[in-house]
């Protein structure tokens, strides 16, 4: 790509790019979240066109005016969230759209479409069953799916957007096998990711963007962690949680037997007992899916307990409501924030006022005061660093880190004795992981209580005063934030070790 | 931290000019707001045209038209009519732009309109000598009881079971329909001497008053403009403030955007559903009532006229905010005024209104392709308005 620009209202997304992807090498592309990764990745898929500069591939100038284009010259995309249909085996997912047909009126030949993606994933030791239903799989191996899907089009280079965020530890390590084998074969690959650690294992060679311009290409052995966040920020980050030792309080949040069923009323979480006390964090680790979202479901008050007891500094609070909580000083920052902790559709200062929107100064009986609420907003704007052109842009426009900062200011603006906050930081950048993590330390200091809910191992090792470990829905370990190592916290998340 | 801030790819939104936030604090973006649904209606009028010049020649389009505006505006009385026959598509648009907002699909304002028409007629037909101070609030207020009794039902299935509100309304209309033929058939409501279903005049002191009488022009008596368009202008307000500026309206908003996030604000989503069904009922039956009280001052089979179902229709152009739902039940209003001066004055048909109609709707449900055609910049993603069928 030879010096691409593009513009979009008010904002130049990507500002003479110039990136070169060569076969059998990874290129890692590093950025925070509205660096322009996406937009230029769009480009080169041919879902935007370019206001300037050109794409050459094989040194021939190419010009994509759909995805289509992209795909015929040999250009695949591997999207973070999955483009699969569930119900439909693994072979029907990849061939559709090109399946391969016999006679007059077009059949498909699924004998032939099977026995293509066996072949695939013998060649490029893609392990999968190619009858297997895809909603049956784990999401790694929906992964391999897409990726089958990428090669089946005949793909040579391969952009892989944030293709870790959802895997767990094992499942990353042999996502970086398979993305090695593809490498040895010839593809050139294009790695998008803020994770450093990972950048810095896989990849060949270093892109950084910011704001929309390529601020550094450098090779992982001569780089740090420091160096390439200092890159992508444009300014020193500690990477390191400082943090004082905890000084524990009473007890505010006690859970005794607790029992809760998921929607197919099998039991996520299986009889589990922990306190919380002022003034220190919890981690809750485990790999997702363990029980950790129907026990943060149950103590917000979103799912009722079939059985045990949670208190809430002494009072019973086992059956109460989201609400109830929410009066009674509890922050939850949720797990999934576009899906259940905002409306993408409304403007910043509504999803301000989400969960108190019902009481005073924010509306008056059943009159809501939207000039106090967008003065509110403008304020927590201000206060939290929330980058937004104003309190009335829809949320949806903003990116994944300001979105997360918005409901930490929402939730930590308030007065909090408890906070539950799960995933905190998933899908964020390093800036505003830096950020979030401050705030939930600070709160500590002030006297609250936090449990953090996290699949990312760093995270819980960085906040924790003490950790538990969730595996299939029970807590199996109880080890002290201090003296925990990752391959430990690795073996009982794994259930190997009790 | 990047200085942009937000994600480069969806920072295209125009800075709106501040009466349209005002108009519409929700998010609606400018050319969605207004300029679409009139470039609609244009692109319709032009299609129309064409259709006028396959079947009766260039010259008769002016004419046509010509005759369609006349008879929708030209004169107090066709001003009357358009109003008169706008008035119970406003009560019957804000039904199905209120399930809209709250994301829910409300089929069913034909037969709230027909359960709301009804009840209003019992109540309208009884209590003589009461005065009309008391007798006609108490008969509308019948009319949005038996309306809301309509929607209150789909509104807990939905809410309860998960039953589709699509489903459940329809077949509640066909319900209605079947009760409307049975009432009318019993001693106390048939008009007397009568053996079709039809009931008997609504006493004069239930009857909507007309609005115009006082106007010193010629052939007043013949404005049949009644008080209804004032209640429906006065009910677009309320539901206006109730969805944008009250704390229930927030809640049926937050409820149709994302109920996961509802749920988590602490909303009680499955009230919010029923409530929300409840009320559209209501403003349906007060439509119906609007008729029998009104114009019609009875009750009989099909009196609704498929304005439940046009007003499904004028939701979608109004973008389901009261103030659009007003000026698009005007407008179709008009359409059906004028049309009729049309196919008298000259040789075009009705039933070119109805194409209109339809294609007004169709690039209003097709934004991208008005903007292809007038090549607009940007815009927004198509907003859901209801959800899934199985969620």
């Amino acid at each position: 790509m030879r010096n691409v620009t593009k513009r979009f209202p008010g904002v130049v997304a990507n500002d003479s790019v110039d990136l070169t992807i060569e076969s059998g090498e990874i290129l890692g592309l590093l950025g925070e979240n509205g660096a322009g990764k996406t937009t230029l990745m769009n480009i080169l898929y041919g879902l935007y066109s370019a206001d300037e500069g050109e794409i050459l591939v094989d040194g021939a100038v190419t010009k994509f005016d759909d995805p289509g284009d992209a795909i015929a010259a040999g250009i695949g995309m591997v999207h973070q969230h999955f483009m699969l249909v569930p119900v439909f085996d693994v072979t029907e997912n990849v061939v559709l759209g090109v399946e391969p047909t016999v006679g007059p009126v077009g059949t498909i030949d699924m004998t032939e479409a099977r026995r293509e993606v066996q072949e695939i994933s013998t060649q490029y030791r893609l392990e999968i069953d190619p009858s297997a239903t895809v909603e049956d799989l784990p999401v790694g191996i929906q992964q391999r799916i897409e990726i089958i899907k990428v090669l089946f089009r005949d793909a040579e280079i391969i952009v892989f957007d944030e293709p870790t965020a959802v895997l767990t530890p094992q499942e990353v390590e042999d996502f970086f096998g398979i993305i090695n084998g593809l490498k040895e074969s010839g593809k050139g690959i294009i790695f998008i990711t803020h994770k450093l650690g990972e950048i810095l294992e896989i990849a060949d060679r270093i892109a950084v963007l910011r704001r929309g311009k390529v601020v550094g290409e450098v090779v992982p052995a001569e780089a740090t962690e420091e160096q390439l966040a200092e890159m992508m920020v444009g300014r020193p980050v500690d990477l390191v949680v400082e943090k004082e030792d905890a000084d524990p309080g009473e007890v505010v949040l006690s859970v005794t037997d607790l029992l809760v069923r998921d929607d197919r009323q099998h039991t996520a979480v299986d009889r589990v007992s922990f306190e919380v006390r002022s003034g220190e964090i919890v981690g809750v680790a485990g790999v997702q899916g363990n029980g950790q979202t129907e026990l943060v479901e149950a103590l917000t008050g979103l799912t009722v307990p079939l059985s045990g007891m949670i208190h809430l500094g002494g009072e019973n609070v086992t059956l109460v409501s989201p609400r109830f909580m929410h009066r009674n000083s509890v922050a939850h920052v949720p797990e999934d924030r576009q899906r259940s902790g905002l409306i993408l559709d409304f403007d910043v200062a509504e999803n301000l006022v989400l969960n108190s929107y019902y009481d005073e100064p924010y509306s008056h009986g059943i009159r809501m005061d939207w000039d106090y609420a967008h003065q509110h907003a403008d304020q927590l704007i201000d206060q939290y660093d929330i980058r937004t052109p104003s309190s009335t842009v829809k949320v949806s426009s903003l990116s994944g880190g300001n979105q997360q900062k918005l409901i930490v200011a929402r939730e930590f603006s308030r007065d909090t004795k408890l906070i539950i906050a799960s995933q905190p930081t998933r899908g964020i950048d390093v800036g505003s992981i830096e950020y979030v993590h401050a705030r939930i330390v600070a709160e500590r200091d002030a006297g609250a209580a936090v449990l953090i809910v996290s699949s990312e191992l760093d995270e819980i090792l960085a906040l924790s005063d003490r950790i538990l470990v969730m595996y299939r829905g029970r807590i199996v370990a109880e080890v002290t934030g201090g003296e925990a190592t990752a391959t430990e916290l690795g073996l009982y998340m794994a259930g190997l070790s009790t | 931290m990047s200085d942009e801030g937000t994600e480069a790819k969806e920072n295209k939104e125009p800075k709106e000019p501040r009466w349209v936030e005002r108009v519409a604090p929700k998010n609606v973006d400018w050319s969605s707001l207004a300029v679409i649904p009139f470039l609609a209606v244009f692109s319709a009028l032009v299609v129309g045209a064409v259709f006028i010049i396959f079947t009766e020649g260039l010259g008769s389009v002016l004419p046509a038209y010509g005759a369609l505006l006349r008879g929708a505006f030209g004169g107090w009385n066709s001003i009357s009519e358009t109003l008169l026959v706008a008035t119970p598509l406003i009560f019957a648009g804000l039904a199905v732009a209120l399930g809209f907002q709250a994301g829910l699909f409300n089929i069913g304002a034909e037969g709230q309109m027909t359960i709301g028409g009804l009840t209003a007629v019992i109540v309208g037909i009884s209590f003589e000598g009461l005065p009309a101070v008391i007798h006609l609030p108490l008969a509308l207020a019948a009319g949005f009881v038996g309306g809301a009794l309509w929607g209150f039902i789909p509104g807990v299935l939905r809410a309860k079971t998960g039953a589709h509100e699509v489903i459940t309304t329809i077949m509640l209309n066909f319900i209605a329909f079947r009760i409307l033929d049975y009432i009318l058939k019993q001693p106390f409501t048939q008009a007397e001497g009568r053996f079709d279903p039809i009931s008997k005049d609504v006493l004069e002191s239930a009857r909507l008053p007309r609005i115009l009488t006082w106007l010193p022009v010629e052939g007043v008596e013949m404005l049949r403009l009644n008080l209804g368009f004032i209640l429906a202008l006065a009910v677009a307000w309320i539901v206006y403030w109730i969805l944008f500026k009250s704390t229930i309206g927030f809640e049926f908003r937050a409820v149709g955007a994302n109920p996961d996030a509802a749920k988590y604000g602490g909303m009680a989503v499955t009230s919010a559903i029923i409530l929300v069904m409840v009320l559209a009922g209501g403003l349906a039956g007060l439509g119906g009532s609007n008729e029998t009280l009104g114009v019609l001052g009875r009750a009989f089979p099909g009196f609704t006229a498929q304005i439940g179902f046009d007003a499904i229709a004028l939701a979608l152009l109004g973008r389901s905010h009261p103030g659009g739902v007003v000026l698009s039940a005007i407008l179709f209003g008009a359409l059906r005024v004028g049309g009729r001066a049309m196919q008298v004055e000259t040789d075009v048909g009705i039933d070119l209104i109805i194409i209109i109609q339809a294609l007004i709707i169709v690039f209003v449900a097709a934004p991208e392709l008005v903007r292809a055609i007038y090549r607009i910049k940007g815009g927004e993603e198509a907003r859901q308005l209801t959800r899934g069928w199985s969620t």
